[in-house]
């Protein structure tokens, strides 16, 4: 069969495999180099889920853990589009958060940071892309959180984001930040991503995201891997 | 082309409530987890585990493994495909290593069949875990496959002396088939990672 293949991942903008300000990376990241794999029937196809996998709150961070109440926090609206490098819309796809809670607290049970869970908030979301390829999700501002990677590290305020796109060759997990935080100049796990693409990483603030008297709006778009224009021959 | 590419970032220590919730009893449901047929899809039933070492050789507790497979009849739930051809068979699969005892990730699946016919039969898989700021792939064929991996077009590319590190080895035991498949970040042993 023929068929476009997808482009490459682009390493000037994810971060190298070995970073060793980013000390667990040193007896993780692999020593030789990857193997190329030209696309085949398997690396063009992936998981799909669509609307039928989602809950009605589960795009809701500040009702989908609520026992009795509202979660403490700064309310927030994340929204932006899902997008190929040709600017397409990335449609009907999986978008899956999980995040601290506004002390900086995860509900993971390895988490020992002294701060406080929160009752009413438990932190992991997902939603389906729109035709236009948008996500939209109500949520909690994250607290920043200390870390052992090295003296006094504290992780910038941040929202985990996985993705899955058309087809394997898309995936993604990455990080959502906060414009302006000054913890971002000082955190391996951002600066790992190049000058210059690393940015891309930092959501905007929006005020005409944002909903009057209730919540304050960011706006993070994200660009999986598109596809060459011309097909190529999948191995024989 | 017009956009650049979102950077990736590492998926952290804290992943399991958000993307394997049901398997660390999270009350959130998970989209896939460890079983990825069940007894209504035709094919051979395997059981595909194995354990994931860093480069001193410990078990990592805090990875995710994910797969994606064909069906017992190598066809892809992908409209890229013609469509899985058992209906209850999604071919995505997700587990990580903090649960179990060994750390060891377990699959419950069906054996794929050959994939347009001329790869061998083989399970995809996408790795990631804290200290890891990209996913890694790389792919799992079987021991019991030796004439179908000599012909294999991905298996050639990959310098002889490690394809053995892509082979998972048969083990008939009294649940059933089960496939070993260890992946070494480092070390003699280094799995071959595939950019595609
Ligand atoms: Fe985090």
């Amino acid at each position: 069969m023929t068929a476009a293949g997808y482009r490459m991942r682009d390493w000037e903008a994810h971060p190298p495999l070995l970073f060793p300000d980013y000390k667990s990376t040193v007896l993780r990241a692999p020593t030789k180099p990857l193997v190329p794999l030209k696309h085949t029937l398997s690396e063009l196809t992936g998981p799909v889920y669509g609307h039928e996998r989602v809950g009605p709150l589960d795009a809701d961070l500040t009702k989908n853990g609520a026992k009795n109440g509202e979660p403490l926090g700064e309310r927030i609206v994340v929204t932006g589009r899902v997008l190929d490098e040709d600017g397409r819309p990335v449609r009907n796809t999986l978008v899956e958060v999980w995040q601290a809670n506004a002390a900086g607290r995860y509900i993971h049970k390895v988490d020992q940071h002294l701060a406080p869970l929160d009752p009413n908030f438990f932190g992991g979301g997902r939603c389906v892309t729109d035709d236009d390829g948008r996500y939209r999700f109500y949520t909690i501002k994250p607290g920043a959180y200390p870390w052992g990677n090295h003296h006094n590290a504290w992780r910038p305020n941040h929202i985990h984001f996985s993705l899955l796109g058309p087809s394997i060759a898309t995936r993604l997990v990455t990080q959502m930040y906060f414009p302006g935080d000054p913890l971002l100049d000082l955190d391996p796990i951002y600066l790992s991503s190049p000058a210059g693409a690393r940015e891309r990483l930092i959501s905007d603030f929006s005020i005409d995201v944002t909903e009057p008297g209730f919540a304050l709006g960011y706006i993070f778009d994200i660009v999986l891997r598109g596809r060459y224009e011309t097909p190529m021959e999948t191995p024989k | 082309m017009t956009m650049k590419q979102t950077p990736s970032q590492t998926v952290g220590p804290y992943f399991a409530y958000g993307l394997t919730a049901e398997q660390y009893g999270y009350p959130f449901t998970a989209i896939a987890g460890g079983k990825v047929a069940d007894e209504l899809c035709t094919g051979d039933r395997i059981h595909v585990t194995g354990r994931v070492f860093d480069g001193n050789g410990d078990p990592i507790d805090d990875a995710m493994i994910e797969i994606w497979q064909a069906d017992s009849e190598g066809r892809y739930l992908h409209p890229e495909d013609g469509r899985s051809s058992n209906s209850v068979f999604t071919g995505y699969g997700r587990y990580g290593t903090g649960t179990d005892p060994q750390n060891r990730f377990l699959f419950e699946t069906v054996k794929p069949g050959s994939v347009d016919g001329v790869q061998a039969p083989h399970i995809n898989v996408i790795l990631f875990m804290r200290g890891q700021l990209s996913h890694l792939y790389t792919r799992i064929y079987f021991s019991d496959e030796v004439e179908a991996n000599a012909k294999d077009p991905v298996l050639d590319t990959v310098p002889e002396a490690r394809r053995e590190t892509l082979v998972a080895r048969r083990e008939d035991m009294p649940i059933g088939v089960v496939y070993h498949f260890d992946i070494h970040m480092q070390g003699e042993k280094e799995t071959v990672f595939f950019d595609l």
